[in-house]
């Protein structure tokens, strides 16, 4: 556990709202740690909203952090300048969310993957770039033909697969994965799933794959860490967190992933979250989940908790498990 | 949305035949709309008219024979004569030299520093937006005409100066049609997207910006063509435009003013009908173009089959 390919250290992302005296902060994301190792799979669950695809893209500097340590492979990636910083995205691309929102929808597909190859002279020659994008097209089940082809003329699957063979165009070690089969067809999220799986053995591949629920992540990830309102809340080794869930919330959220047995579905014990998530712009005090927890007691609001080892290799963030934290001071 | 997923054979879909050159695949597209191929076959007429003015024209647009002066149209002056006796069908012939150039001058100006503006603004943001955003709202705020007034006043009355005057009025417009188009392609996915490959500045604004952007623009140019035409008639018409004896539309507009009341219907209807034609074909090319260049619009032009 030295080598990580890699870390984040309380990563904070914090936006301005309003003007003058309405002028307001959204904490995004509030002290984020994460680690990942080579070739592995890191998810991060969290309702929309909770700061994950932020946590994403600060990752990559395409939105600044605020403040914290992002180190990948041994380079600090917050302290690279803007030049170093394209040259080093080669190493790290990201697939996103909407595939129809992802493609320039006037640029043949083959030209939104031959960019990478361009930006980062990665081919030799007119023929050797075509060669290359048939290649990518055809490692991700497509005709290299239909390089020339505009987005609309693909469906949603298809175009995620555009989507990832632009990402692997610059042969990067990580990928962050936006929810990258939340807005497929059920049937097509299987195949684009398996696709992913592949590449990451074929290339050794990590992968950040965010969701928003844990049964999108559950036969992929090698951990899994567990956000709530900008924080990490629960982070865990994929089985462990599954089987000994120990955060309130977490255990929510895997009481939401139903069962394929009728039998079992039926006598599933469902924990329901009330209420909506709350303003990051002005979190509850103390822990940030208290508001609908039905765990809650009164320390909870007096005590922001630390995210601390509960078993081997398995943190939380619960008083629960001891009544380690920050006290609220007002 | 129902897909057949599970096929490979539909993954594998290639295109049936070899693909056109970009340009091509656009033109052809463009004819395939009639109405656009109608105001293309205008508008080459006109510029070939105006490039050619001196072999069609059948007399000088000077000289005019003051004994057959005031004539209704006839076998040999088919649009008629004016109060000095001149072909009104040469005076118009020659008018769209002057009217076209006006108009392509004025609005390439305008087009050029507008886009410029527009792009810096939107991309920027922050400070520099709001600089050159009220910048452009003072010009804005002026009636179109009443400011080329003051600036060919201020620069004294003649074509260059009139296409200067247009370029500038017209200018806000495009800068104002660019930035908002650029604000919401800039927020977009795919600008992200490229981002995190790596793309400049500069490849971002080029290839994906400019691009997504041309469609307003393409279409606001075929409108400001036809509005630049119109200034200028305007303009000349004041007498602050194109100065006599060059022929102009507008101005021969103002020159048959005086002679409405005569029954002189042919010296006004004509540069008139050629301004209204001009000004329409510019339109029907626009809206041509914009669906033309639209990937989108181009695939559903093509699979009708019209060609």
């Amino acid at each position: 556990m030295s080598t990580a390919l890699l870390e984040v250290e309380d990563l904070h992302v914090h936006f301005s709202v309003g003007r003058g005296r309405d002028r307001q902060t959204v904490r995004a994301v509030d002290g984020v740690s994460l680690r990942l190792e080579r070739g592995q799979t890191l998810g991060l669950v969290g309702e929309s909203g909770c700061g994950k695809t932020t946590t994403g893209l600060a990752l990559l500097r395409l939105v600044e952090p605020t403040s914290g340590r992002v180190v990948f492979d041994g380079t600090d990636v917050r302290a690279l300048s803007k030049r170093d910083l394209r040259a080093w995205r080669r190493r790290a691309a990201m697939i996103f969310q909407d595939p129809y929102a992802s493609l320039d929808p006037r640029l043949p597909v083959g030209e939104s993957i031959g960019e990478a190859l361009d930006i980062h002279g990665l081919h030799q020659g007119k023929q050797a770039r075509r060669d290359r994008i048939g290649h990518l097209l055809e490692r991700c089940g497509l005709h290299p033909r239909v390089a020339d082809r505009y987005p609309h003329e693909f469906s949603g699957g298809q175009r995620q697969r555009i989507g990832i063979a632009r990402a692997l165009a610059c042969e990067p070690d990580f990928i962050v994965c936006d929810e990258p089969i939340a807005a497929l067809d059920v049937s097509i999220q299987a195949q684009v799933m398996n696709l992913l799986n592949e590449l990451q053995q074929d290339l050794g591949l990590a992968y950040l794959f965010i969701a928003h629920d844990l049964a999108a992540v559950q036969h992929v990830c090698d951990r899994i860490a567990v956000m709530y309102l900008g924080r990490i809340v629960e982070e865990a080794e994929r089985l462990d967190l599954y089987r000994e869930p120990q955060h309130p919330y977490t255990q929510a959220l895997l009481s939401a992933i139903p069962i394929p047995d009728p039998v079992r579905e039926r006598e599933r014990e469902r924990i329901r979250l009330e209420g909506d998530v709350p303003s990051p712009i002005d979190p509850p005090s103390g822990c940030r989940f208290r508001t609908r927890c039905r765990a809650v007691f009164d320390t909870c609001e007096r005590i922001d908790p630390a995210l601390q080892e509960v078993t081997d290799d398995h943190r939380a963030a619960c008083l629960l498990h001891g009544e380690v934290g920050t006290p609220v001071t007002s | 949305m129902s897909e057949p997923t599970n096929d490979p054979a539909e993954q594998l879909q290639a295109p049936d035949q070899p693909s056109e050159p970009r340009w091509r695949e656009t033109l052809s597209a463009l004819l395939a709309n009639r109405l656009a191929a109608a105001g293309l076959v205008i508008l080459t007429l006109l510029i070939l008219a105006a490039v050619f003015a001196d072999l069609v024209a059948p007399y000088s647009f000077t000289d005019g024979d003051i004994v057959r002066r005031l004539e209704p149209p006839s076998r040999d002056h088919w649009f008629g004569t004016d109060e000095l006796g001149r072909d009104v069908l040469s005076r118009v012939i020659f008018g769209a030299r002057v009217s076209l150039q006006v108009g392509a001058v004025a609005v390439g100006i305008s087009l050029v520093v507008g886009t410029l503006i527009g792009l810096i603004s939107g991309y920027r943001g922050g400070w520099v937006d709001a600089v050159l955003m009220r910048t452009m709202d003072v010009l804005f705020s002026f009636p179109v005409v009443l400011l080329a007034i003051a600036i060919v006043a201020v620069l004294t009355p003649s074509l260059r100066n009139t296409m200067i005057a247009i370029g500038v009025v017209f200018t806000p417009i495009f800068a104002r049609v660019v930035r908002g188009s650029v604000l919401s392609v800039r927020e977009e996915v795919y600008v992200r997207a490229s981002r995190s490959l790596g793309a400049s500045d500069w490849r971002i604004i080029s290839r994906h910006v400019l691009p997504n952007v041309a469609a307003p623009v393409i279409v606001q140019t075929s409108l400001s063509l036809a509005f630049a035409i119109l200034t200028e008639a305007a303009l000349s018409y004041l007498g602050i435009g194109v100065q006599p004896p060059r022929p102009a539309w507008g101005l021969m507009l103002l020159d048959a003013q005086g002679f409405i009341a005569t029954g002189a219907w042919w010296m006004s209807l004509f540069p008139g009908l050629a301004i209204f034609l001009t000004v329409m074909a510019l339109n029907l090319v626009g809206d041509g173009l914009r669906d033309a260049l639209d990937p989108k619009q181009r695939s559903i032009i093509q699979s009708r089959g019209v060609t």
